[in-house]
Formats: structure tokens, C-alpha cells, sequence
């Protein structure tokens, strides 16, 4: 396919975000400071801070509500030091078009200085997967519009209490799916595939891609490149939760790591309609790292910690599954063969 | 001849005449406001102003982003996102599309962004219904939004712009909703007079956000979390700007009627024959058409009857509504919205009419109507009746303690 897809209208000014060449040449700068609250080991506080250091100081963030609202803009103490503001929880898509429109309605017509802005939106799971799905996709297929839709996902309704949402793994305990006597497991969905989804749903956005924040420098060329490419874009993040996870708070970067190592979060880009897997998954993909069991990733959490071996035995067929019979492993799940896989009773 | 008129002539003589409806009405105002971006979803009756606005951008006659949204929420807060930064929005809706958007309309005001929206008033359906009902608007009645109902394609024109000057201003930074009948106003045309550019140039001055604008040049952070804190000082100051809000409508009719000549009278209420009036109607928005007629009628037969057509909702203006109600012997409101379960099982205007006449010396009786629910055609007879009933109670000096539902099967 060819990779240079002409796009109807990219007009609005883009900024030259050079790729970051190994930790140490990270930006020094911070946007993203002290002045919140979040939990001890917060991977979500993390990600915001990669985020608009990646991004740099000509950035707008706008935040759906939920923990990277409540906890970072308490009022006189907003830890931003680039322009933010909040949006509805299902708006991330919104507020993305409206504050990306309203500058290149303001550019075009000569009211403020051309010149490229980074528009930022971010969502949790709950708000960007569930309630915000329609205007996330409706987002991206504006295509006049330069932004970045970034999902952080905790895997719950945090904020709330840990709710489950459709993006909380299968069998997870959460305050909406708890550990009973008569049922093991409340939450039976299967975590939603966002990001291909919307890669697959939206045939001209131009970048989707999955993070884990873990690996930082990935990261942060990740959202260099969703800002400087053109047209909407999406990132989907995966953040260990020590609160809705229940582990130990100086865990979160390893949760992160074996999310990968296993095979449950796979690192992909669809860049310009080109898929590309990289990072630990490309290694495991190419046989050069062994892809872990699920187990090692489960049992270091307290909300999986009802499993028995059963469970552990269909999550590892559900994620085997993914590498052995997905039409595109780890990204695409057609099939003309699925296993009948159902789950333990 | 004085300044005003001298002004009037000038208008007469540069202004163009065109056969629009309501809605092409509000779409001309947005391309002579320059509006910057537009949202669309669609729903009649408001579907068709923005079918209007999509003509005038195709055929390069305004320029702005004009966004076809997934859904009314997406709508409000795109359009709600876009005033943030500096930018002139305007969206609507109608309905359940009105109440779709509703977690956005409610938000909208504390963060002081002077959106403007049309409301093509329609019947919150179930049971389907395309028709006419202010119940949509009225639910977000409490919110912090200003509301004005207009009666005619031109008054829709030239509130529409006004509507920019008074939310746009410092002193209120409010968003403001029009409503317009459905069907009655949003779909029939008329001659409406359309302004030169230079004349809106010169009466509604550039959107300026000041230091509350999102944008690198000044970081701010909007809406934070403020908890018990200081959420009571922020809704006390949005009230403080609708308070405001009255002052700056009056002076922004002032400068409309300087440079447009029209739009004499009271910029909250119209009155229709209300001189030696002993009883009056009251209503908002396209019943004052069948009202109207009557009373001209009757007005010929030597009756003192007149009506009071309210145009702005919100900010109400209770002192001068109060002062002028109270000279009657009785008054008749008409409901075209609902609130069941209220004092008297009236509608919300009756209500709000009732509490304004409370802090006067004379109270005369007030007979509450329901009428005209769904776009039902308030006819004349109904008109004639609600009249009638109305002098009843100024002949007991008494109304009857229930809402009366006017033109309902029984
Ligand atoms: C329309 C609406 N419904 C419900 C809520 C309550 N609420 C506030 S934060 C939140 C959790 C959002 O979850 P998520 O998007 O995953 O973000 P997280 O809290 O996990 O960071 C919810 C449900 C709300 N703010 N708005
Ligand atoms: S609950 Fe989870 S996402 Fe929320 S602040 Fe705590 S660690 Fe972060
Ligand atoms: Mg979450």
C-alpha cells in the first residue's frame, strides 16, 4: 500500500517534533509539575508528564474527567504549566475538533498568529473507550483538524471508586464486579480492542498506536510523531493502577514491562495505514524474546488474586489465541478459524 | 426630526429585503457575524438552519469551520471547546437533541463562554412529535444561559446578533439560547430586512476572550477542581453576570436601534395594546400571532384588551414586568410548555409571572393556560376563550385555582 496517502486538507501549520534519541536526550523541561494528588505510583502521572514533555511548551491540554482531572487541578494548584482544561467525561473527541477548529478558523482568518499548536486530549478508559467512543471516532475523521487523542487506561472507572468499564480485563475484581460466594467472577466482557479498532474504523487518520510508559522513550517518540504527522490521532496507553490494581505502588513500571512481556498489551503503530509492531512485542513476534505466561502478570495483582487455575488457563488460551489465530497477531482478530473458547463456568 | 428616525431613514434606504424563513434568518445573522466555527446534527426543527448554513459555506458565501458532529452532545462541546480559544460558535437543537446535549448545555455557563444557540422549540418526543412545545428550552431554564424568545424572521436576524454583543461582552460572558417556534417560525418565510455588513461591523465588535483565552500565549488552567472550596463564590459570580446581563441588553437594543433603526420598545416584553388595557394575555414566541388578531378584533368591538409578548426569559426582567402586570384587572397566561406537579399545575411562565406580581402592592388574578402543546394550532376560538376567562376573573376578582388546558380533548 502506499504510504503516502494523499490527505484532502492538511493546512493548519504542523511542528517539527525531531525523534528523541535515547534517554539522555530527553528534554530537561517540565510541564507537567508538582501540585498533584494522585496515588503513590501512579503510572497515569507519569504518562502526563511524557506526554507534554514530548509535546513541548506550545501544547493545549484538555482532560476528560476522572483521576488526571481530579487529582492533578486541584483549584490554586494546578500542576499544568501548559494551558489546560477540562472537558466532559465522554468530550475527549470534542474538545479535540472544537479547540483544533476554533484555531484554524482563527489562523485562516488572520484573528491570531499562524503558527503550530499542539492540541492534547486525553481520557481514561471509562471515558474515552465507553462514553466517549462515538465522539472519538467522529473526531477522527475530521481530518482539517491536527490533534492527539490519548487514551490512559487504568482498566477502570478509578476515580470512582475502580468500576469496572469496558476496557477492565476479564475477571478483574473492581467495587462493580466483586469476588463473591456464589459468583467468582462478576466481569465477564473482554477487555475492548480500542486501538485497532479505530485504526481499522477510520481509514484516513493517520496515526494510531498503543504505549507503555514503561518503555519512556518509545513513548514520548510516540506522541511526537501522532503531533507532527497531520490530521487526528490516537494513542492508547496502558497504566498500571496500584490502587485499582492492588499491588504494591513501586511495582507499576514492572506491571508494565510484563504486560507486554506477555503478550496482553502489544505495542503496535498503524503509521500512515502501515502496521508496525515494535518494541518487546516486535522481539517476541520475531522470536528473539520468549512471550511470558499470563500468570506472572496476574498473580501480581490483588484484583486477579480469586483466580483459580482455570481462569489462569483461559486467560492464557484467550491470549495464545491473539498470537496463533488472530488474522493479524495481536492487532486484528478475524479469523476463519476461532476457537470456540468459552469460559470457565 | 430627532437623531433615531434620522438614523432610520438611513437604514431604510441601504437595507435589502428577502423572503426567508426563521432559521435562514439566524443563518444569515451567523455569516454577518462572522461566526468562526459551526456544529451540525440533525433534527428538525433545527436541522434546517444549519441546512442553510451548509448552502452558504458551499457556496463560499462564510467562511468557518462548519462540523458535521455525531451526535448533539458532540456538538455542544465542540462548539463550547472552540469559544474557549477565542473562537464565535453557535450550534442548537430541538427536542430530546436539546436534552441529548444537555450535560454540555448545563456546564457551559460557569465556564463563561458566550456560546450562542438556537433552540427550534419542539415537543420532547415520546410520543413522536415534530411540533412546537418550550419544554426543551425550558429545562435548562435554571442553568446560568440567557434565553430570549423571538416571534418573526426578523426579530430571529437581529437577535441572533445581539445575542453575540450582550454574551460576548466582559461584563457577562454568558451563553445565550434563541428559541424559535417550530415550524411556525423555523419553517415560514417572510420579508426580513438584511443589514450591510458595515452596519454589524460597526454594532458587534471582534470576540475578544481576553485573559481567559486557551491558547500557549497564556496558560491557563480552566476549570479546575474546586470542590466546596469555591464552587458557592463561582455560582455567585455567574449570577452576579446575569445580573449584569439586563444592563448590557438594554444598552445593546440602544446601540441596535442607533445604527439599525428598528427594534423599538422594551427590549424584555412587547406590548400589544396594553395602553388602557383592563385585561392582558401573556405568552412568548408565535402564539402572539392568533392572539394578536383577536385582540385587534375585539379592539374594534371597544373592548380593553391587550397582550404582553415576554422576549427575554432569562435574565427576566421582574420590575418592570411586575409594575406593568399590575396595573390590570386580570391576566391570562399562556403555557406552551408543561411543569406538572407545580403550584397550580401550571405551566413555568404562569409560575414565574405569578412570583414577578408577588412583590407588588396590587396582585390582580392570574389565570394560567396551557395551550398549543405539540405545535397544536392555537386557534382563534381558544384565543377568544382564554380572554373570556381571563375577564371572568377581573369581573370575581378571582381566578379559578387550577390551570386551565386550553383546546384539549376532553
Ligand atoms: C457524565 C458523567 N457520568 C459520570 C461521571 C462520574 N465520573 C467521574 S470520574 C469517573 C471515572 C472515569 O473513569 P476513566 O475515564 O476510566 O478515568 P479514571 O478515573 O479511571 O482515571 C466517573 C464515572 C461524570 N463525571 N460524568
Ligand atoms: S487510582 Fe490509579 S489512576 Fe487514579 S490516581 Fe490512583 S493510581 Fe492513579
Ligand atoms: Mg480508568
Amino acid at each position: 500500500m502506499d504510504a503516502k496517502l494523499q490527505v484532502p486538507t492538511l493546512d493548519s501549520p504542523l511542528p517539527v517534533l525531531e525523534p528523541i534519541k535515547g534517554v539522555k536526550k530527553a528534554p530537561l523541561e517540565e510541564y507537567f509539575t508538582s501540585g498533584h494528588r494522585t496515588c503513590q505510583g501512579c503510572e497515569s502521572a507519569l504518562v502526563m508528564k511524557l506526554m507534554v514533555k514530548a509535546a513541548g511548551p506550545r501544547t493545549v491540554v484538555l482532560g476528560s474527567t476522572g483521576c488526571m482531572y481530579v487529582a492533578n487541578t486541584t483549584y490554586y494548584s494546578t500542576s499544568w504549566v501548559v494551558p489546560w482544561m477540562h472537558t466532559q467525561l465522554g468530550s475527549s473527541g470534542s474538545a479535540a475538533v472544537g479547540t483544533a477548529a476554533g484555531y484554524r478558523a482563527l489562523m485562516r482568518k488572520g484573528k491570531i498568529k499562524r503558527e503550530p499548536i499542539n492540541v492534547i486530549s486525553f481520557c481514561g478508559d471509562g471515558g474515552g473507550a465507553d462514553m466517549g467512543l462515538s465522539a472519538i471516532s467522529g473526531a477522527l475523521q475530521h481530518m482539517d483538524y491536527n490533534h492527539l487523542i490519548l487514551l490512559y487506561d487504568n482498566e477502570s472507572y478509578a476515580n470512582t471508586d475502580i468500576q469496572a468499564s469496558g476496557s477492565t480485563p476479564y475477571g478483574a475484581n473492581t467495587t462493580f464486579s466483586p469476588h463473591g460466594k456464589a459468583k467468582r467472577i462478576l466481569h465477564k466482557r473482554w477487555k475492548k480492542n480500542m486501538a485497532a479498532m479505530l485504526a481499522a474504523g477510520h481509514p484516513e487518520c493517520r496515526y494510531v498506536g498503543t504505549v507503555c510508559a514503561s518503555y519512556a522513550v518509545d513513548f514520548m517518540n510516540r506522541i511526537r510523531k501522532a503531533l507532527s504527522i497531520g490530521g487526528p490521532t490516537f494513542i492508547h496507553s496502558l497504566d498500571p493502577c496500584p490502587k485499582g490494581w492492588d499491588y504494591d505502588p513501586m511495582l507499576s513500571h514492572e506491571l508494565g514491562e510484563l504486560a507486554v512481556l506477555a503478550g496482553i498489551w502489544p505495542l503496535f503503530e498503524v503509521e500512515q495505514h502501515q502496521l508496525r509492531l515494535y518494541g518487546k512485542t516486535r522481539a517476541i513476534v520475531e522470536g528473539r524474546q520468549k512471550r511470558l505466561p499470563v500468570r506472572d502478570y496476574l498473580m501480581k495483582q490483588g484484583r486477579f488474586a480469586h483466580f483459580t487455575n482455570d481462569d489462569i488457563d483461559y486467560f492464557q488460551a484467550k491470549i495464545d489465541e491473539m498470537w496463533t489465530r488472530w488474522l493479524i497477531p495481536g492487532v486484528l482478530p478475524f479469523s476463519t478459524d476461532v476457537l470456540n473458547e468459552r469460559p470457565p463456568a | 426630526m430627532d437623531p433615531d428616525s434620522a438614523t432610520a431613514v438611513r437604514v431604510a434606504a441601504a437595507e435589502q429585503e428577502a423572503l426567508i424563513s426563521g432559521s435562514e434568518a439566524v443563518a444569515v445573522a451567523t455569516r454577518l457575524a462572522d461566526v468562526d466555527v459551526l456544529t451540525a446534527y440533525p433534527i428538525r426543527p433545527y436541522d434546517t438552519l444549519m441546512q442553510y448554513v451548509a448552502k452558504q459555506i458551499a457556496n463560499g458565501e462564510q467562511d468557518a469551520e462548519y462540523i458535521v458532529a455525531e451526535s448533539e452532545h458532540s456538538q455542544f462541546e465542540i462548539a463550547k471547546h472552540a469559544e474557549a480559544v477565542g473562537a464565535r460558535a453557535m450550534c442548537g437543537s430541538s427536542g430530546v437533541g436539546w436534552c441529548y446535549a444537555f450535560e454540555a448545555i448545563a456546564v457551559t455557563p460557569a465556564l463563561r463562554l458566550p456560546l450562542v444557540a438556537m433552540v427550534g422549540n419542539r415537543a420532547l418526543d415520546d410520543p413522536g412529535a415534530f411540533g412546537t412545545e418550550h419544554n426543551d428550552a425550558l429545562a435548562a431554564r435554571d442553568l446560568g444561559w440567557m434565553h430570549v424568545w423571538v416571534d418573526t424572521a426578523q426579530e430571529a436576524l437581529d437577535t441572533t446578533l445581539m445575542a453575540y454583543r450582550v454574551a460576548e461582552d466582559r461584563r457577562v460572558f454568558l451563553p445565550c439560547a434563541i428559541s424559535t417556534d417550530g415550524a411556525f417560525l423555523t419553517h415560514s418565510q417572510t420579508l426580513v430586512k438584511i443589514p450591510p455588513q458595515t452596519w454589524v461591523d460597526e454594532f458587534l465588535p471582534p470576540y475578544n476572550r481576553g485573559d481567559l483565552r486557551l491558547h500557549p500565549d497564556n496558560p491557563i488552567t480552566i476549570a479546575p477542581q474546586v470542590n466546596e472550596d469555591w464552587l458557592m463564590e463561582i455560582r455567585r459570580q455567574t449570577d452576579e453576570a446575569m445580573r449584569n446581563a439586563r444592563g448590557v441588553i438594554e444598552e445593546a437594543y440602544r446601540d441596535f436601534r442607533r445604527i439599525f433603526g428598528r427594534g423599538e420598545g422594551n427590549p424584555f416584553f412587547e406590548e400589544y395594546r396594553t395602553e388602557d388595557a383592563e385585561v392582558v394575555l401573556v405568552g412568548m414566541g408565535t402564539l402572539s400571532m392568533p392572539v394578536k388578531v383577536v385582540i385587534r378584533k375585539l379592539r374594534e368591538q371597544g373592548e380593553k384588551v391587550g397582550f404582553v409578548r415576554v422576549r427575554w426569559f432569562r435574565p427576566f426582567d421582574h420590575e418592570r414586568l411586575g409594575a406593568l402586570l399590575s396595573r390590570f384587572r386580570a391576566i391570562g397566561v399562556i403555557d406552551r410548555d408543561f411543569s406538572m406537579g407545580s403550584p397550580f399545575n401550571s405551566g413555568v411562565l404562569a409560575n414565574e409571572i405569578r412570583a414577578t406580581l408577588y412583590a407588588q402592592d396590587r396582585r390582580p388574578p392570574v389565570v394560567s393556560f396551557i395551550a398549543g402543546l405539540g405545535g397544536r394550532e392555537v386557534t382563534i376560538p381558544a384565543v377568544k376563550e382564554m380572554i373570556e376567562q381571563t375577564r371572568r376573573a377581573a369581573a370575581a376578582g378571582k381566578a379559578p385555582a387550577d390551570t386551565q388546558w386550553i383546546g384539549v380533548r376532553a
